[in-house]
Parts: C-alpha cells; sequence; structure tokens
C-alpha cells in the first residue's frame, strides 16, 4: 500500500479509478445527532465578514465588481489570488483577484463581449479579433449550422435558453479522483487510455486521440494550477486539508475554463470525511479544525462568479452557478452513506449564514437515519436553503455514487455525462397545434402549415390530435438543434478537465426540457370539462379563449387532469425519442424551468386555462399559483403522479409553507416535514424545494433589501439570494401559492 | 349516509399530532364572538359525501398520514354524530388515528349511547372550553356551558384522551380569574394530556366581509405566543 494511503482499508481502488469502492470499504456510516458539531472559528468569521463586504459592493456597484477584459482563462491562466492569505485554509480563486469575473470566450466572443458591456466594461480588441478572425467558438459554429426554421424557433420562443451562446455545463468531475490518485496517477491512465484507442482512423476514432490529449493537457496544467499557490497535487493527499485542497484544486480548474450553465461539485462529503476520521483517529486534527476547512472550502465555493448578461439572468435568475453539492442517500447495501461530514456541509449554513451556493441538495430516502432526517428539516425550516431528491428513485437507475448537476439532472460520477438541452415551451406548442403553426403573438408561420383548429369552440380529441402532430414537429426541430449545439461544443468549447474525471466510456444523456407543463394540463382538462370559446384576432389568429363552467385544474389530487398531464409528458418524450441524437445520446426530459417560467409566460400567448397572455408559467412541474386549494398534500400527490421514467431528467416541484401551517412548536415543525417527504418520497415524488417564511417576509425584503443580505429562497431547483432577483421576479415568487391552514 | 363536509384541508398540523387529514364539517349551532370559520355554520349546506368517499380521498394518500391521522372538526362535528361516527369507525378500521375537535355543545348526560359509540372510535378528544364561567360563556357563544364541561367529565370517566382548548381573548378569556378557574376545573382530569392556548387573530376577519357579516370584535387586538405562554403558566398553577 502507498504511504499515503496507510490507515485506509484495502480494495479494488488501489488497483484501478473507482473512488466507490474506496468509498464503501472505507467511510462511517453516523447515526447520531448534531450534537457533535462545532462553531466557526475566528478565522472562519472573519474571512466571511470579508467576503461579505466584497459581495456588498458587488451589489453596489449593480452586481458586478470587476472583469477580466485582458486574460483569456485557462486552468494556469493567472497568477494566485486570496481573500487574507494567512487566515485561508484553502486557497485559490477564480483569477488574481475576488469576484472578479473571467474572461471566457470559447464559448462565444459576442457573449463575452455583451457581458463585459453591460457592465461597463470592454474586452481588449486584440482579443475580439483573435476570437472573431483567427479563432472559431462555439456560438459562431452553431450559427453556421442553424436552418432557418431554427432560427425561427428561438426567436419565437418556441425553444429558448438553448446553450447555443453559453456554457452548456452540467457535466460534473469526479474531482475527488484528484485527491485519492494524485493526478500523475491520473495521466497514467489516460495515456493509457489513449494507447488503446486504436484501428482504423474513423472521425470517431480521431474525436477520442483528440479529446483524451486535451484531457491530459488540461491534467498538466491542473498540477501547474496548484503550483502557482505553492502546492504538489501530483501525488495522493495524505490528510483531509490536503484532499479538500486537491479537490478544490480541481473543481477550480473546471471553473476557470468553463463558464457553464451549472458548474456542479459532485457528492463530496462522504468521500472527505473518510479523511476526516483518519485525521481524528490519529489524533492530528480536532472537530472545530475539521468544521473550519469544511467552512473555509464552501466560501470558496460561494465565490465562483461568470460574466453574464442580463438576458441571461432572465432565464437563470439571480447569478446562480449550480455548485450542487448531493448529500445523504442509501448504499446499495442498504447502509445509509451519511456520515459526520454530511452535518458539517449542512452546519456550513449556521457557521456562515445561508446563502444560495453550493446547491446543497439532499438525497432523500424514509430509510435515511432518524437524526439525520430531523437536522435536515431543522436546517430547511431555519434557512429554506436545502432541496430534496428522491434516492429511492434514482439508486435503482445510478447505483449508489451518482450525484445531481444543476437542479435535478441525476448522473454516475465521472461515468455519465449530460448534453444540456434547455428547454421547449409546450404551451405555445398547444397554441401553434389551435393556429396551425402560426405565433400567436409575431403572426409568423414558425411550425408546419397544418389545418388550424375551425369554430367557435375547442374540441378536445380535435386539438389533442393537432397537438400530436405539431409536438412531433417541434420534438425533431427541438432535438436537431440540440444536436448541433453539442456537436459545436465539443468541437470548440470542449470541457477537457471535466471529461479528464471521466472514464474513457461514458454514458451521454441528452437532456431535453418542458415549459408551461401545468398551463397545458389545465387548458387540455378546460377543453374537455369545460366549454372554451376562442377568440380571433382580424387575422384569424386565437388570441384569447373565454371559459364557460368550472373544470379540474392539476395540483388537487384530482385524477381526470392529472391523467391529461401524464399524457402529455408520454406523448412528448415518445416524440423526442424517435430522433437520432449527436454521439447517441439516450434522450431524457425534464420538467424543470428555473426562473425562465417567467420569460416563457411574457412571451406565450392567453392559453385556454384562462390564463392571460404575458402571465407567468408556474416553475417547473409546479401546479399554477393559487389554483391548488385542497392543501399541501393533494398538491404534491398530483405531481407525484408525474413518473420518473418518461421525466428522467427530473421533475422540479417548489414548495413554500409558512410556519404556522407546519406545526405549533420547533419539534413540530421538523417532525412534521420530516413526514412530508416521507410521505411524498413514498408516493414517488421527484424533487421538492422547501420554502418555510410567510409571504410578509418577502414583501419586507423588496422594501427593504438592505436588512436581508443573506436571504435565501428555493425557487426552482436551485436557490437565489432574494435580494438579488428582479422585480417581476420577486413578484412572481411573491404571488406563489403558500400553503396555510387557518 | 351522507354527511355534509364544510371542506378538507390534506396537510393539517395544527389539530392534533403529526401530519393530518382534516375535515370540517359543516353546520355549528355556536356563534362565537371570534370564530375565523362562519362560512360553516349553517346546517345543511356543503358538500354531501360519504363517509367512505371522506375516507377514500384520504387512502389515496395515506402515505402522507403516517405520524397523524384524521381530525373532525368543523362546524361541530358532534351536529353530525351518527356521520361522524360511521366516518371514524371505517377509519379505526384501517388502523388510522381518529381526532375530534368539538365544543361539546350538543352533548347530554341523560342519553349517551350513541356518544359511547363514538368513543369506542375516537383516539382523542381536542375539546374548545370557550370560558369556564357560564355567565361569559353565554355572552361568548351563545349557549350555557354546562354541557361542554359535562361532556369533559365524562370523557375523563371513560378514559378518552382529552386535549382542552381556548381562544385566549382580550378581556374575555385572558383575565386571571377565568384561568385561574379553568385550572381549577381541570386540575384533576387523568385523561387530560395537553392544554393548547390559541392566541385571538383577526385572520377570520376577511370571511365576515365576504359573507357581508358584521365582525362583531372590530377593536379587538390580536395576542401574541407569549401571551398564551403567560396564560398557560396560570392555568398551570392550580394544577400542581
Amino acid at each position: 500500500m502507498r504511504e499515503e494511503w496507510k490507515g485506509f482499508v484495502p480494495g479494488s481502488w488501489q488497483n484501478e479509478i473507482n473512488v466507490r469502492s474506496f468509498i464503501h470499504h472505507n467511510y462511517s456510516p453516523y447515526y447520531g445527532n448534531e450534537d457533535f458539531l462545532a462553531g466557526p472559528t475566528k478565522d472562519t468569521l472573519d474571512l466571511w465578514e470579508k467576503v461579505s463586504e466584497l459581495k456588498r459592493r458587488e451589489i453596489e456597484a449593480g452586481g458586478v465588481l470587476d472583469m477580466d477584459t485582458r486574460v483569456v482563462s485557462t486552468i494556469t491562466s493567472h497568477g494566485p489570488g486570496y481573500i487574507d492569505k494567512d487566515k485561508e485554509k484553502i486557497i485559490g480563486l477564480q483569477t488574481d483577484m475576488p469576484l472578479k469575473r473571467s474572461l471566457q470566450p470559447y464559448g462565444g466572443i459576442r457573449m463575452a463581449m455583451k457581458a463585459c458591456k453591460d457592465n461597463g466594461y470592454s474586452v481588449d480588441p486584440e482579443i475580439v479579433e483573435f476570437f472573431t478572425e483567427h479563432r472559431k467558438t462555439h456560438n459562431a459554429g452553431v450559427f453556421d449550422a442553424y436552418t432557418p426554421e431554427m432560427r425561427k424557433c428561438r426567436s419565437n420562443h418556441i425553444i429558448t435558453g438553448l446553450p447555443d451562446a453559453y456554457g452548456r455545463g452540467r457535466i460534473i468531475g469526479d474531482y475527488r479522483r484528484v485527491a485519492l490518485y494524485g493526478v500523475d496517477r491520473l495521466i497514467e491512465d489516460k495515456q493509457r487510455q489513449k494507447e488503446a484507442t486504436q484501428g482504423s482512423m474513423t472521425a470517431d476514432i480521431i474525436r477520442d486521440r483528440e479529446e483524451l490529449s486535451e484531457q491530459i493537457r488540461a491534467l498538466e496544467m491542473l498540477k501547474k494550477l496548484a503550483e502557482i499557490y505553492g502546492c504538489d497535487i501530483s501525488k495522493p493527499a495524505t490528510t483531509l486539508k490536503e484532499a479538500t485542497q486537491a479537490l478544490y484544486f480541481a473543481y477550480l480548474a473546471a471553473v476557470k475554463e468553463q463558464n457553464g450553465a451549472a458548474m456542479s461539485l459532485g457528492r463530496t462529503s462522504t468521500f472527505l470525511d473518510i479523511y476526516a476520521e483518519r485525521d481524528l483517529r490519529e489524533g492530528r486534527i480536532t472537530e472545530s479544525e475539521v468544521q473550519e476547512i469544511v467552512d473555509h472550502f464552501v466560501m470558496k465555493l460561494r465565490m465562483v462568479c461568470f460574466a453574464r448578461t442580463p438576458d441571461y439572468n432572465a432565464i437563470f435568475a439571480g447569478d446562480p452557478t449550480w455548485v450542487t453539492e448531493s448529500i445523504g442517500g442509501l448504499g446499495t447495501d442498504g447502509r445509509p452513506l451519511v456520515t459526520k461530514m454530511s452535518f458539517r456541509y449542512l452546519n456550513t449554513l449556521n457557521n456562515i449564514g445561508a446563502a444560495p451556493e453550493p446547491n446543497l441538495t439532499v438525497l432523500w430516502s424514509e430509510h435515511l437515519p432518524e437524526a439525520f432526517k430531523k437536522y435536515c428539516a431543522k436546517i430547511s425550516i431555519e434557512h429554506h436553503a436545502l432541496q430534496y431528491e428522491n434516492d429511492d428513485l434514482m439508486r435503482p437507475m445510478h447505483g449508489d455514487d451518482y450525484a445531481i448537476a444543476c437542479c435535478v439532472s441525476s448522473m454516475k460520477i465521472g461515468k455519465e455525462m449530460q448534453f444540456f438541452g434547455a428547454r421547449a415551451n409546450l404551451a405555445k406548442c398547444l397554441l401553434y397545434a389551435i393556429n396551425g403553426g402560426v405565433d400567436e403573438i409575431s403572426g409568423d408561420q414558425v411550425g408546419p402549415e397544418y389545418r388550424p383548429v375551425e369554430g367557435d369552440y375547442l374540441d378536445y380529441d380535435d386539438v389533442m390530435a393537432k397537438y400530436k402532430e405539431m409536438m412531433k414537429w417541434l420534438a425533431e426541430v427541438y432535438v436537431n438543434t440540440l444536436n448541433i449545439i453539442h456537436y459545436m461544443h465539443d468541437k470548440y468549447s470542449y470541457e477537457r478537465l471535466q471529461m479528464a474525471l471521466h472514464d474513457k466510456h461514458v454514458r451521454r444523456w441528452f437532456a431535453t426540457g418542458i415549459a408551461g407543463f401545468s398551463v397545458v394540463a389545465d387548458s387540455l382538462s378546460a377543453i374537455k370539462y369545460a366549454k372554451v370559446k376562442v377568440i380571433r384576432n382580424e387575422k384569424g389568429i386565437a388570441t384569447d379563449f373565454i371559459t364557460e363552467g368550472d373544470f379540474p385544474k392539476y395540483g388537487n389530487d384530482d385524477d381526470r387532469v392529472d391523467s391529461i398531464a401524464k399524457e402529455v409528458l408520454s406523448m412528448f418524450i415518445h416524440c423526442l425519442r424517435q430522433n437520432q441524437t449527436y454521439r447517441n445520446g439516450i434522450i431524457t426530459t425534464s420538467i424543470l424551468t428555473i426562473t425562465s417560467n417567467v420569460t416563457y409566460g411574457k412571451n406565450t400567448g392567453a392559453t385556454p386555462d384562462g390564463r392571460k397572455q404575458g402571465e407567468a408559467f408556474a416553475p417547473g412541474a409546479n401546479p399554477m399559483h393559487g389554483r391548488d386549494e385542497n392543501g399541501a398534500v393533494a398538491s404534491l400527490a398530483s405531481v407525484a403522479k408525474i413518473p420518473f421514467i418518461d421525466s428522467q431528467d427530473g421533475i422540479s416541484n417548489t414548495f413554500t409553507i409558512i410556519p404556522s401551517a407546519l406545526g405549533k412548536t420547533d419539534e413540530e415543525r421538523e417532525a412534521n416535514l420530516v413526514a412530508l417527504l416521507d410521505g411524498y418520497g413514498r408516493k414517488g415524488g421527484f424533487h421538492l424545494n422547501v420554502n418555510v417564511f410567510d409571504r410578509e417576509l418577502l414583501l419586507d425584503a423588496q422594501k427593504h433589501p438592505e436588512l436581508y443580505p443573506q436571504l435565501t429562497i428555493r425557487v426552482s431547483g436551485y436557490a437565489v439570494n432574494f435580494i438579488k432577483l428582479t422585480k417581476q421576479q420577486q413578484d412572481e415568487v411573491i404571488s406563489r401559492t403558500f400553503h396555510s391552514e387557518i | 349516509m351522507k354527511g355534509y363536509i364544510h371542506s378538507i384541508e390534506s396537510f393539517g398540523t395544527v389539530d392534533g399530532p403529526g401530519v393530518r387529514f382534516v375535515v370540517f364539517f359543516q353546520g355549528c349551532p355556536m356563534r362565537c364572538l371570534y370564530c375565523h370559520n362562519p362560512d360553516t355554520w349553517t346546517v345543511g349546506a356543503g358538500m354531501q359525501m360519504s363517509a367512505d368517499e371522506v375516507l377514500a380521498k384520504m387512502l389515496r394518500n395515506i402515505d402522507f398520514y403516517k405520524t397523524g391521522g384524521l381530525t373532525a372538526t368543523g362546524g361541530e362535528p358532534l351536529l353530525q354524530l351518527e356521520f361522524l361516527t360511521e366516518l371514524f369507525s371505517l377509519a379505526k378500521d384501517r388502523g388510522i388515528h381518529t381526532c375530534l375537535d368539538t365544543s361539546g355543545i350538543t352533548f347530554s348526560e341523560g342519553k349517551t349511547e350513541a356518544f359511547d359509540r363514538l368513543l369506542s372510535v375516537t383516539d382523542l378528544v381536542m375539546l374548545d372550553i370557550k370560558h369556564i364561567d357560564d355567565k361569559k360563556h353565554k355572552e361568548l357563544t351563545g349557549h350555557s356551558n354546562k354541557t361542554v364541561l359535562n361532556f369533559a367529565r365524562y370523557l375523563n370517566r371513560r378514559g378518552v384522551k382529552m386535549r382542552v382548548r381556548q381562544v385566549l381573548l382580550p378581556e374575555y378569556t385572558d383575565t386571571e380569574e377565568q384561568l385561574l378557574a379553568l385550572g381549577d376545573f381541570l386540575s384533576d382530569f387523568d385523561n387530560l394530556e395537553k392544554i393548547e392556548i390559541l392566541p385571538y387573530h383577526t385572520l377570520g376577519r376577511a370571511k365576515y366581509e365576504n359573507m357581508g357579516i358584521d365582525y362583531p370584535l372590530k377593536d379587538v387586538v390580536q395576542m401574541t405566543d407569549s401571551d398564551a405562554r403567560r396564560a398557560l403558566k396560570i392555568i398551570e398553577s392550580k394544577m400542581k
């Protein structure tokens, strides 16, 4: 056994790159409660004060503190940067200054320029010239290949939020490998993989060889990055501090080169706990020192930032980075993967206050230790910064070493990756079915010129038949658009460091998404169970509807409409699956809108459910605001019916409840939240964002943002700093259903 | 038979232990000044549902209620005694915890057979004692509290677990005299599990406006949790 691994239980992890084997041979499940936890050290508080001050200044400066306009960011592009060198236990920044946003033009030089310009900076003209004239970007490649139809779909907002001008993200490098094996061993492994990639030189083999070369180059640079900070990560880590530092350097290298929409961390807590336990056992560290390392690591994760435009912010509000960390879950052997480190990660919210990042995600199972479940509930109630995802649904699919990328996308770490595909607007698609492919707002013929609905009243069977045809068209153009995007992203903005921390053979999920889910379900229900009259404008386009009579609404545990919701999903995934995908990606879909439900709604005409033109959609798979009238359980039960198998990339549900409706005492509230999560999980519910607060709190924060610098709320798959949302987005959040009981 | 149901709350957390399926019965003989559910007063209105139908709604999502159970409230559930008994019997057959939230106002000492049947399928009664003084009770609700107090004694005799609730209302129930007398009354109940003091709030007021009824407590201020804690201390001082 190598010297660095002394004290670890041997296993196959020694002979092959296999972090899961290491974890399962070595981790200690923890069944106790939170009493062992340590508070923040003085250094932690001092550092956090400095970071808070920087964040305050950033908000005062309009959202951006500083931008790099001259140095193209690579893993080794910048000298070392610090917050306070003497106090930081975990070091390393994206650039040479804290919160200075790096310049990353490979996704698209125009986007990089616009991000600078909108924030009052301008990119060095030489760089602009280079990336315009001499080095093509992802964005330029995509637009070279787009068809006129794709452009039309984009500009008419039936497909939007596409990663064609920014990094696609949602790829999780197995950053733990760097800590466990050291970079040298990983390079050796990649070299062997490259040697084994031989034979007749087809385009696929050539691409594989080129990609492996890039991966090896990135790993060499990763070693250099550590050297810039005076560290050596070529060999395995010997202590918790070294392991955390190595893991962080690997993650840092990824965010230095990719400003992907979601740059998630993986599932690191139980892995690091093994190092903490070894150090504690050998008397090399105290609990307070362990917590300090975790707090400082998390502080760094909270500082990750990218140069982005206000347009981007409209889709992904609040400047999120989705440093998603998955905590808990069970092993396939039934032992919980909960360790003391799981508690310590959650404890950072106590020690340095609530924050949207890292996006702490609890992999929930009713079989998790009770003390851990209660602690999660307690933290949720206090900080509203956690989300929950159903481990009992995902474990059979991915085993027990998967993690969540972004909000709800599950993947095996280092073995699976995802091609992120934004989302299609199914509510607009329904209007296209009614209007024969004509956009209800622009009047353009965007979809195929099928026969529109005729007559004054909508007939369910007629609309459904037309909807299916239109969906088929949408699915095809959507998948093809994504094929172009991912081809170009691989070509011009390849995630070499993240892919270097994957196996050679990776499974690629080809993600798509749905917006307007509950609007469609309710609209079809209105057509089926009430009478919907069409109002057409002078061009004959249906622009409004008059609904006579009542109809069942999604969110009330009413099978009449919930079955329609299921059918719509099943129709769409079926249409999607009929298409050929880039690199044989396996098609999945998600019902997740991030905060784009506001933008999508803004760009969609009136719908038969009574929603007016421009009105926001409900987020993700949520019922429409205020239409869930039978209490929280009925609302959750409706969403839980949506089958995971048809929406494997996640079904997002954001749940807000006022504290007094959750119980009278803290203890009751915790127990009731646990019961609710257990119930939702058993019903097959996939994801739940939990917010516990009164509407008045948000109204007050809107009025006095200066009093709520750290107010964090869950929106749709992630958390945001409430005061960073636009007024419109804040209003939308305030208008959502707050479950209460009088 | 069918019952008259005002509404159902699928996630109740304040009407009994754990997460509960709360059925609001339609119809109430009381006219408490602070009532926050005036829409449940009228007898014979609301949805008509069979006990099977009500329970089926709960059973669909039984996974959520493992820590709690079924609560009947209202309105006054005892106005539909037979229906209530049927509902609770069906629930007990399934091993579901049953809880009755009542004012006890329809109780009659003489003929308890129907009540005996109900209590044989009731795990917990939350009894609202609106006021311990009979005169004040009449002022507050329009009825005497004799039957209420008799009902409490009857529950004790039968050994049915009881939680007593009282709304803390300025100038009515928050006087030391009232609180001490209540404590005195409750001091020899073996079945008493808990006393809950609910601070008066004005959340029901909008309903009065919607229904076009005059709100009787216009100038009364809301009470706070700390008021409730203080009141509870006074009650408990009599119970040692």
